[in-house]
């Protein structure tokens, strides 16, 4: 009897080995059929609020006067940043940006905090970017286009934009910390040079 | 999708809440689970508190390491609580070893304390396509099929509702399996592994952000490839030494 169940054990292991070979020569097979076209899978042509993806265009006019389009800013590392005078963690994060922009603006950085105006008054953040002296350009999205083109569903939300256009990170909710500003505009420099 | 949950003035991120879900789930499961492993709750539950904290601070050291520049200008963002400060490959690292070790001090045998962790491993997967579905991340391809979704300015496969179809039906494979009474150790977190693999790498075919090397070839099904025949060579020796 011991060596009919031997015999029963090793005909297991052989049906078991042919049906795990079996199995890994279809997923074989399955990696060769759904292979795509390099760049087929890449969705930096389609413009959407998601990593990944071409950052949707807009054009606004700053706290300044000045018309600003996404678009002619290409070629630049943008930290696009949608906030609120009454939001928190959007002023909380409002001194780190600016040190940011101070220190990388030389190297082409472009800060762009766009105040979401249909959810706040001009005159608070007038007196919000007053009081923290802000240089950075705030354009005003007085009609919430850039709000919903962005899908924004809570403030802050930002968006890290390399040189291409496309969209490297989102970021939602805050405040963001100096070092992840730093680290992340660093890391999209480096992919400039 | 739905990034974020609105509740009165606060604005709660549900991926995150995704995670901790699963992370909740998987652990209250596995500590049901335990005993039948011969692993005590407590320690199962220390376990994976060690493995969690060791795996958070490795991967803020991790990220720090990568770029000390960053900190040396803002030593405050260290205690940040910004999950992007996190590098995913050093927290991984630093959790297993934690893990590793405390397992080596308490004497737990190595396979049925994976057998033991299986359901929490499971449970949480489903936490992250979960969060995947209310983030919009991990998308499909377009697809001009009925059941497709409007995301990202396509319709698409919805991937995500695929991908947790597959966590769960895994989840209910594995606990069909843990009923049989003379299951080996380390079968049932294998086949988990080999499951999860396999469903990857049927998945994957569908995804619209895959990393394509070689000719096409999606980067992430060739690496499950590797891990599902390594994980049924493991398979087949282990039922052979029975």
């Amino acid at each position: 009897m011991p060596l009919l169940d031997n015999y029963r054990g090793k005909m297991r292991f052989n049906q078991q080995a042919i049906t795990y070979s079996l199995i890994l020569l279809a997923g074989l097979l399955w990696i060769g059929f759904s292979a795509a076209p390099q760049g087929s899978t890449t969705s930096g042509k389609i413009p959407a609020p998601q990593a990944g993806f071409l950052s949707p265009d807009f054009t606004l006019t700053t706290l300044n006067g000045e018309t600003i389009r996404l678009f002619d800013l290409r070629g630049r590392v943008i930290l696009l940043n949608i906030w609120a005078s009454w939001c928190p963690p959007c002023r909380a994060e409002m001194p780190a940006m600016q040190r940011v922009w101070e220190e990388y603006r030389a190297q082409g950085v472009v800060v762009l905090a766009v105040n979401a105006t249909s959810q706040d008054t001009l005159a608070d953040a007038q007196a919000f970017v007053a009081e923290n002296g802000l240089t950075f350009p705030i354009p005003l999205d007085t009609e919430g286009e850039v709000t919903r083109l962005y899908r924004v569903s809570s403030l802050p939300t930002s968006f890290f934009i390399g040189a291409d256009g496309v969209i490297r990170e989102v970021v939602i909710g805050g405040p963001m910390a100096e070092a992840l500003l730093r680290s992340r505009i660093e890391e999209l420099l480096q992919e400039m040079r | 999708m739905l990034p974020t949950l609105q509740i009165g003035p606060l604005a709660l991120q549900t991926p995150g809440l995704m995670y901790l879900l699963g992370l909740w789930l998987g652990l209250s499961l596995a500590e049901k689970f335990a005993p039948r492993r011969g692993i005590a709750a407590d320690t199962l539950y220390n376990l994976v508190f060690t493995g969690l904290i060791a795996g958070i601070l490795g991967a803020r050291l991790g990220y720090v390491l990568q770029h000390p520049q960053a900190f040396l200008a803002s030593p405050l963002s260290l205690v940040s609580l910004n999950a992007g400060l996190l590098d995913p490959f050093s927290g991984f690292a630093a959790a297993l070893l934690a893990a590793l070790v405390y397992g080596a001090r308490q004497k737990l045998p190595f396979w049925h304390t994976l057998d033991a962790l299986t359901p929490f491993f499971a449970v949480f997967l489903i936490g992250t396509h979960l969060a995947n579905a209310a983030s919009g991340a991990g998308f499909g391809a377009e697809t001009s099929l009925p059941w497709g979704i409007e995301l990202w300015g396509a319709k698409r496969h919805p991937t995500q509702f695929y991908e947790l179809g597959g966590a769960i039906t895994i989840l209910l494979w594995l606990g069909r399996l843990s009923k049989q009474n003379d299951l080996p150790a380390g079968e049932l977190f294998l086949t988990f592994i080999a499951l999860t693999a396999g469903a990857r790498l049927f998945f994957e075919a569908f995804r619209g952000d895959s990393t394509l090397i070689l000719g096409g070839i999606r980067a992430a099904q060739g690496m499950a490839w590797l891990i599902l025949a390594a994980t049924l060579w493991t398979l087949t020796r282990l039922k052979a030494d029975r």
